[in-house]
């Protein structure tokens, strides 16, 4: 199939864009790396009336680290987010992460910003936000607003941003030491949407977990965060969590998925 | 003509592929890449229900969006073109009606085409589908295999009894003594999802009817383009000398691209009655829902025997889901009739029941993906050998080897018919315990278990029919080619210019034919160039299909080779006043007795196109000739060998994981061992998929559910082992040549080595699975999870 036909603007400057956007709200669709919304438009099923191209805007694949922490600009591509030392160094769960996005070429292409705009609940990106706490930064005409990742995926392919709104970064903190990091999933096919995933933030104390943010995805409308302070409150909490399931993989295997992703997880993370 | 012993120089050796230099280098010319001048594009409306009444059909806003020449639906088509039926007497009483391009008031599946759309590009075709007003009225549909042939189920068609398309009882020897004598007998069922072809280049065509010369030229992405000329001559009233179907280069066709397609049929329809040319591409959507399927088999099957653990006989009850129609022209029932007759076939046994059942569902169709009906076949039997060795306490091999059907030219015939000769089993299967170092790989086996890891290892025996003969298709009245033919001259510069009736797919068959061509004439292979594809320019043949390019194709080239250099020889004799007997053609020179040179090709070539009165009065050099080839007896040539397969069970997730697999094949003389390599290899890579990941999964209400390849999982290469390759050869003595075919052989036997290495994982726990593709849920669920 072929998308239908749309218009197509490519902005200038951020302003220009948030330009686009007022003008156009929800008839308008954002073009970061197009890994995900091209097919959609091809297979018809999205059908914008314009296409708001930021490829060209100055400075927003920027990747800026600081004392607090990294600062990833929304165009930044996967490979450049996973082949960064600043952010191995800053956000190390990202660098375990991005491996298991897609494959070479979608992560040639593919942006740090469409992954979390598109909020595919099977995606890797949003789930490392979560878990590290990450700040998106929304622009719009008014100025910025700052959204922390919990409350930024709202639903499927649902998130905070406003159809005036651009996510122009997202901020993770530093982290902290006595923190280790781990991720995980479980996919028939490297690269595939992950049928169950774990990206997870631990302090431990020698081998006992003391505190743990984990981010599942892949197992409901959105990647879920379970905040545990022993192992054996994690695994009552993966009890707790309302999973989807289809029936290829019916909600009692992605269950028992994050059972045995939380086992992995923590025996990765206490080596 | 003396006939001096052929020297094999080019045959045999690992020669690159000369044609692939051409498509590295992005010079490949596939049906997409033609566009033609007034060139217009089609899309299809495609029926979004499985069964489905059309009531009413608007088309004025469709015909009215822009860059649209033109919306049709059956009505508008059927003065140029009429509709198909399939028979074949092969598959007597077989119930399939007439097919049309566009459906008439009445959608049997999902996915069938309903309207074209002709539009200046593409997109506007499409744009102008989504204008298109239609009233459906759901009709109930019948779509699981079972559902299908339970006696309450709605019928596919109106008007039918039942759903059955075709069955048939085959019995051989004595079953029900053989299974009351039995000291054994084991028993499975086994499942198999439907799956399809998936080739990298989808379907396509663009046609050009040229009204002025009365000519319709096809450029067409197919397997077979003398089987389609004939086909678009008789749908459309023309003579079949007025169709040209040329066939570019093609990216893959595994069975996709051998039968009729209505979208296909509806597009050259639309480029006749438009007098413009049509191109259609079928994406990927359109493939996965409308190329042929395959599979959907439910086998229920009992091996017997002995006391001695010999194979007695076989029962097997057969259940095919072949979705709306029966693929033109040669039959659905092709896939299921072939794994029926060849349960068993390694071995030897005398006696056999088979009952098979054919069920028309409202799905697309069912037709001949690579290797038809073996890894069937191969998946029930091997599964069963293992079955009986375990109840045995038998090492598996062991009762493989005891019950190998002989090797020799000899005719074995077995109790389900099948005539099997120059097999080597035994041979191959100590040539893959070679090839794997089997005690270490069972060592490798053992630690690993110990460590905790579900390691397993698996093997499955096959026979591939291969080059099927005249009989199959010409006594079943269907009019696909089982004979090649070539023409081969001399060119002016001494190089021969080979137009071959194989077809090239992809597959390699051309650098086989150069090869077969070189050494016939005695030319280096750098000075042959094979053409293909084209029916203006190459002779009549079969085309791809069947595994028939070496053992035919290559055949043909042959000897139409030693033909050639037969007149070569002549006509030199006659120039240089030499004894015929006495000279010799080598790597392009004509030369004496004591090897010296005394006539270049290239010469010989010059003297015969501009000085012909250098020969002797009266003689006319024929630097050119036509040979056609038909294998005269043996209607399949049974190839053989045995694959291994290593894999890890994740106990926790289900995942498989393929560690390692082996392959060892005898296909005859291999012509070139790169191309049969390369052939097992793809083959297996396929076998893999339908082991492990293939499935195209209907909803109860005949909707696909697996439209698109993020939900249909085709093998990717970070998931694939190391294969490693090793042959057998066993010349066919019933050719020059010897070769038989090996383009499937990959394919028959990978699902049955994975699935076996699997239940050997699975063993230790308890566990077994019986039903592909093997699902990371179905392994969780056998082992209680």
């Amino acid at each position: 199939m072929k998308a239908p036909a749309f218009r197509y603007a490519r902005p200038e400057s951020l302003d220009e864009a948030i330009a686009l956007l007022v003008q156009h709200g929800t008839d308008a669709r954002v073009l970061a790396g197009g890994q995900s919304l091209m097919p959609m438009l091809n297979l018809r099923l999205l059908q914008p009336s314009v296409l708001i191209d930021i490829n060209r805007i100055p400075g927003l694949g920027e990747i800026t680290p600081h004392a607090q922490g990294i600062e990833i600009g929304a165009m930044a591509r996967h490979a450049a987010v996973l082949y960064s030392r600043e952010v191995a160094q800053a956000a190390p769960l990202l660098a375990l992460a991005l491996p298991h996005v897609a494959h070479l070429a979608v992560r040639n292409r593919g942006t740090h910003g469409g992954s979390c705009a598109l909020a595919d609940p099977s995606a890797e990106i949003p789930a490392c936000a979560l878990a590290l706490d990450a700040t998106f930064v929304l622009r719009a005409a008014g100025g910025e607003r700052r959204v922390p990742a919990r409350e930024f995926f709202r639903g499927l392919y649902e998130t905070a941003l406003g159809p005036d709104e651009l996510l122009v970064r997202v901020d993770y903190p530093r982290a902290q030491a006595g923190w280790r990091y781990g991720f995980d999933e479980v996919a028939r096919r490297h690269g595939d949407f992950a049928i169950a995933g774990l990206a997870a933030a631990a302090r431990l104390e020698g081998s006992v977990l003391r505190e743990a943010r984990l981010a599942f995805f892949g197992i409901a409308d959105r990647p879920i965060l379970l905040r545990a302070a022993s192992r054996e409150e994690a695994r009552a909490r993966i009890e707790e969590v309302e999973v989807a399931g289809t029936s290829v993989y019916p909600a009692a295997y992605r269950r028992r998925l994050m059972g045995v992703l939380l086992e992995r997880v923590l025996r990765t993370i206490a080596k | 003509m003396r006939e001096p012993r052929a020297r094999f120089q080019a045959v045999g050796q690992p020669l690159p592929r000369a044609g692939t230099r051409r498509l590295i280098a992005g010079r490949g010319r596939y049906v997409d890449d033609i566009a033609l001048p007034r060139m217009l594009h089609a899309a299809f409306l495609r029926s979004p229900y499985a069964h489905a009444r059309i009531v009413q059909v608007d088309l004025a806003r469709a015909r009215a969006a822009p860059g649209v020449l033109a919306v049709f639906a059956w009505d508008d088509l059927q003065a140029v073109v009429r509709p198909w039926q399939t028979r074949s007497a092969a598959f007597p009483g077989l119930v399939s009606p007439p097919q049309s391009p566009l459906a008439r008031g009445r959608s049997a599946w999902q996915g069938e085409p309903v309207l074209v759309a002709l539009g200046e590009t593409r997109a506007a075709a499409e744009d102008a589908l989504e204008l298109a007003e239609i009233d459906w009225e759901e009709l109930p549909a019948a779509v699981g295999l079972e559902r299908a042939l339970a006696p309450q189920a709605p019928a596919v068609h109106p008007g039918l009894a039942d759903n059955v398309a075709w069955s048939k009882e085959t019995l051989g020897g004595d079953p029900d003594g053989a299974f009351t004598g039995a000291a054994l007998v084991v028993e499975t069922d086994v499942r198999l999802a439907r799956m399809t072809g998936v080739s990298l280049e989808p379907r396509g065509l663009v046609a050009d009817w040229d009204p002025a010369g009365q000519v319709l030229t096809v450029h067409y992405s197919h397997q077979m383009p003398h089987q389609m000329q004939a086909h678009l001559a008789d749908f459309l009233g023309l003579s079949a000398d007025r169709v040209r179907v040329v066939v570019p280069d093609v990216g893959g066709g595994f069975g996709v691209k051998m039968h009729v397609y209505p979208d296909e049929i509806a597009a050259i329809a639309c480029a006749v009655k438009l007098a413009r040319p049509v191109k259609f591409i079928a994406d990927r959507l359109e493939s996965l829902a409308s190329d042929i399927h395959a599979r959907e088999h439910a086998v229920r099957a009992r091996m017997a025997l002995d006391a001695q653990g010999n194979i007695l006989g076989f029962d097997v009850d057969h259940r095919h889901g072949g979705g709306a129609y029966s693929v033109f022209p040669r039959g659905s029932p092709v896939e299921s009739s072939a794994a029926l007759h060849l349960v068993g076939a390694p071995y030897r046994f005398a006696h056999f029941r088979g009952r098979l059942k054919i069920a028309l569902q409202n799905k697309a169709m069912t037709g001949q993906y690579r290797s038809v009906g073996h890894p069937i076949a191969v998946v029930v039997t091997e599964r069963l050998v293992e079955l009986a060795a375990r109840a045995r306490g038998e090492d598996p091999l062991v009762l493989r080897r005891r019950n190998f059907t002989p090797p020799g030219a000899t005719p074995y015939l077995n109790g389900a018919g099948q005539r099997l000769f120059g097999v080597s089993h035994e041979a191959c299967l100590q040539a893959l315990e070679r090839l794997a170092d089997l005690p270490r790989v069972r060592e490798e086996v053992k630690a690993a278990r110990a460590a905790g890891r579900a390691l397993g290892f698996g093997v499955a025996c096959y026979v591939e029919m291969t080059a099927t003969g005249a009989e199959a298709y010409g006594k079943a009245g269907v009019p696909v080619s089982a004979a090649d033919s070539v023409s081969l001259s001399v060119e002016l510069s001494g190089a021969l210019r080979c137009a071959a009736s194989v077809t090239e797919i992809g597959q390699g068959v051309t650098q086989a034919v150069a090869q077969a061509v070189a050494d016939g004439v005695g030319v280096p292979v750098e000075r042959v160039s094979v053409h293909t594809g084209d029916t203006a320019q190459v002779p009549h043949g079969g085309g791809a299909w069947a595994s028939r390019g070496a053992a035919i194709g290559a055949e043909a080239a042959w000897l139409a080779a030693r033909r050639l250099r037969g007149n070569i020889l002549a006509a030199a004799a006659r120039l240089l006043g030499a004894d015929e007997e006495s000279l010799e053609l080598h790597e392009g020179t004509i030369v004496d007795p004591r090897g010296e040179s005394r006539l270049e090709l290239s010469e010989l070539a010059h003297i015969a196109a501009f000085r012909g009165y250098e020969f002797p009065e009266g003689f006319q050099p024929q630097l050119s000739v036509m040979h056609h080839y038909r294998r005269s007896k043996d209607l399949f040539l049974p190839a053989n060998g045995v694959q291994a397969a290593l894999v890890e069970v994740d106990l926790d997730t289900g995942l498989v994981r393929a560690l390692k697999h082996w392959a060892v094949c005898d296909c005859g003389r291999v012509l070139n061992p790169l191309l049969v390599e390369e052939q097992l290899r793809g083959g297996i890579v396929q076998g893999i998929g339908e082991a492990l990941y293939e499935e195209l999964r209907y909803g109860e209400d005949g909707h696909l559910e697996t439209g698109t390849l993020a939900e249909y999982l085709v093998p990717m290469a970070a998931e694939m082992p190391d294969i490693a390759v090793a042959h057998v050869q066993t010349p066919y003595e019933g050719s020059s040549l010897g070769a038989k075919g090996a383009g499937e052989a990959g394919a028959a036997a990978a699902p049955a080595a994975i699935l076996n290495a699997v239940n050997d994982a699975l063993a230790a726990h308890g566990a077994a699975l019986k039903a592909l593709p093997i699902t990371p849920t179905a392994v969780l669920e056998a082992l209680g999870k």
